[in-house]
């Protein structure tokens, strides 16, 4: 796990690489060059970028005022992370207070009988990030437990590929929003009890989530057993490997970057879903924050929405990386360019 | 004795859209323990495809194969195929390339220590014991295809079936790798059949060599007795007159009696 978080953090920094050889001396003209490609034209796209935005949005004016700048959404940001530390400090006092409470009466009386509540104060902009997270994972690791073992068995067999092939097709282009209504209908019929493990908002996204990133997993495993070399085959064959020994040792060796690349278009997907459904199906995450924004109508909403969306963005490439990570962990093939 | 392995009237026809293309037509041959017999033949006259039917990675269309009284009717074991493109599983060390096989073939007969000595003295046997823990990327072409060796002979096969096993290698490894094949014959004395269009390899590792007719429809055109000493080597056979009958009998029967198709 610690060679993962390694390998993830080196894939983030790549671009310090030549900096670092650079001031080591190691040849230098080739090193300004690397650095001129992965360092100073992104930043200079990115400075593009930064300069045109603020330029033009104070010239687009909406009912909410003018459509904020970097400026003001770096200062919304730093009001999000105020409000987080103000609720922390909050939710720190409660647990004091109630300690001391129960402190007391225990004094008064061995016997007494204690109640310990959680803090239940508003969920911050972090709190929902941390939702979020939870549930695109849920959600992504359910399909990939369905997707991976059906796209292998689908793959091993003509026939049952073409027996699955119609239906993936036809659920493949479907929108969230369409299936959010029937998972939140089957999930109100389906999950009843009085203590709730799930909350039913957390299951409707977390569900669709994964009725949305089924498809590109369960394709690319399929396509990638389907396509295990000839030769190797036959030497399964001569070796009379059973079956489960075949996928094991053949199969899935071979197959795993068809996978991966199946499963890092299903985490694409899952991420862009998860943001809809929580907007629609009121999860506490960055979804139902966006909507919440959205209805509250200040004058810093758009700005805290755009704060969203830059989170949401990042958090989408950084989960993307820690998957390119894992790959090239798992992948027996380490000098397979991955990107 | 003589019988075997018996290949009998073997024909085998494929489905193709413009109906079905005969590949064989009655291929029979006896082939009797701890020979070594060559295929011969131009490309496509369905050399590999004899291979792969004793193999049993495909099925005679007519007639059958007889191995010690019993037909063939899958893949098995007991013949042991070497691949022209060595197929060995990337992923996996040389050793553990043959534990694979090793630990299939012997399931429950041999225990962790015995099965270790196995594996190690067949990659011995082709000199690869010192890169057993190399991947296949990590090694050259032709210590390669002795991996690939190591991991059929590791079966224990009855038949060693080799398709064109050192078409893909340089000159000088090709002769290495003939030298060491001759060397592990003499000592198992394992009945092989081997595909190769080589002349030379034909008739320096070969007791018998099959020559085998323009397809479709392909069928052994004749069959030469090479009756030359063990062990061989190949400079003293170099001015060897039989050496070079043999050789211009194989010579003559490819390119005059069957001209290549494509070079016509």
């Amino acid at each position: 796990m610690t060679e993962l978080a390694l390998r993830s953090i080196r894939s983030i920094f790549s671009w310090s690489l030549p900096f670092y050889k650079l001031a080591k001396g190691d040849a230098v003209s080739e090193q300004l060059k690397l650095i001129t490609k992965t360092f100073l034209l992104p930043v200079l796209g990115v400075t593009v970028f930064l300069l045109l935005w603020a330029g033009l949005a104070p010239k687009v004016v909406t009912s909410l005022g003018a459509v904020p700048g970097p400026a003001q959404v770096w200062q919304q940001f730093q009001n999000l992370v105020d409000e987080h530390q103000i609720e922390r400090e909050k939710a720190a006092a409660f647990y004091e207070r109630q300690e001391r409470r129960n402190a007391k009466k225990l004094e008064n009386n061995a016997n007494a009988e204690i109640k310990v509540r959680s803090y239940t104060g508003r969920a911050t902009f972090f709190d929902q990030i941390v939702t979020s997270i939870v549930t695109v994972l849920c959600g992504f690791l359910l399909a990939t437990i369905i997707a991976v073992p059906l796209g292998i068995v689908s793959g091993l067999s003509n026939s049952i590929y073409n027996a699955i092939n119609p239906l993936v097709q036809i659920f493949k282009p479907v929108s969230p929003l369409a299936w959010l209504p029937i998972v939140t209908m089957i999930v109100s019929a389906m999950y009843v009890s009085d203590d709730p493990m799930f909350q039913k908002s957390f299951l409707n996204s977390m569900l669709t989530v994964t009725l949305c990133c089924l498809w590109p997993a369960l394709i690319n495993t399929a396509v990638g057993v389907a396509n295990v070399d000839k030769d190797l085959l036959n030497v399964s064959k001569v070796l009379r490997l059973g079956y489960f020994t075949h996928i094991y040792k053949i199969v899935l060796p071979y197959s795993i970057p068809m996978i991966f690349t199946g499963l890092r278009l299903s985490f694409g997907i899952a991420w862009m879903v998860l943001i809809a459904a929580e907007m629609l199906a009121q999860n506490p995450g960055l979804g139902k924050f966006v909507w919440d924004e959205f209805q509250n109508g200040s004058s810093n909403s758009l700005g805290r929405i755009l704060v969203a969306v830059f989170a949401i963005g990042l958090i989408g490439f950084l989960l993307d990386r820690l998957m390119l990570a894992m790959q090239k962990w798992i992948s027996w093939d380490k000098s397979a360019e991955l990107r | 004795m003589s019988n075997y392995l018996e290949l009998s009237q073997v024909s085998i026809e494929f489905p193709t859209p413009n109906g079905p293309f005969k590949a064989l037509d009655k291929v029979s041959l006896k082939i009797s323990e701890g020979e070594f017999v060559s295929l011969i033949g131009h490309s496509g006259c369905g050399k590999s495809t004899v291979l792969n039917i004793i193999a049993g990675l495909h099925q005679a269309t007519e007639g059958g194969v007889i191995l010690k009284g019993k037909e063939v009717n899958e893949p098995g074991p007991d013949r042991a195929v070497v691949f022209q493109n060595h197929s060995l599983l990337p992923w996996l060390s040389a050793y553990q390339n043959v534990e694979l096989a090793v630990n299939q073939v012997f399931k429950g007969k041999k225990n962790k220590q015995e099965s270790k000595e196995w594996i190690e003295h067949n990659l011995r046997l082709v000199h690869m014991l010192h890169a057993k823990d190399k991947r296949p990327d990590e090694i050259s072409g032709g210590m390669k295809q002795r991996v690939g060796i190591a991991r059929a002979l590791a079966m224990e096969p009855e038949v060693l079936l080799m398709d064109e096993p050192f078409g893909a290698l340089d000159a000088l490894t090709r002769a290495h790798l003939q030298d060491s094949l001759m060397e592990i014959h003499s000592d198992l004395n394992n009945t092989v059949i081997m595909i190769t269009h080589d002349v030379d390899e034909a008739v320096l590792l070969s007791d018998r060599i099959v020559m085998m007719t323009n397809g479709p429809a392909a069928s052994i055109g004749e069959i030469l007795n090479v009756n030359l000493a063990h062990p061989r080597n190949r400079l003293e056979l170099a001015d060897n007159a039989d050496y070079n009958h043999y050789r211009a009998e194989v010579l003559r029967f490819l390119h005059q009696r069957q001209r290549n198709p494509k070079a016509a």
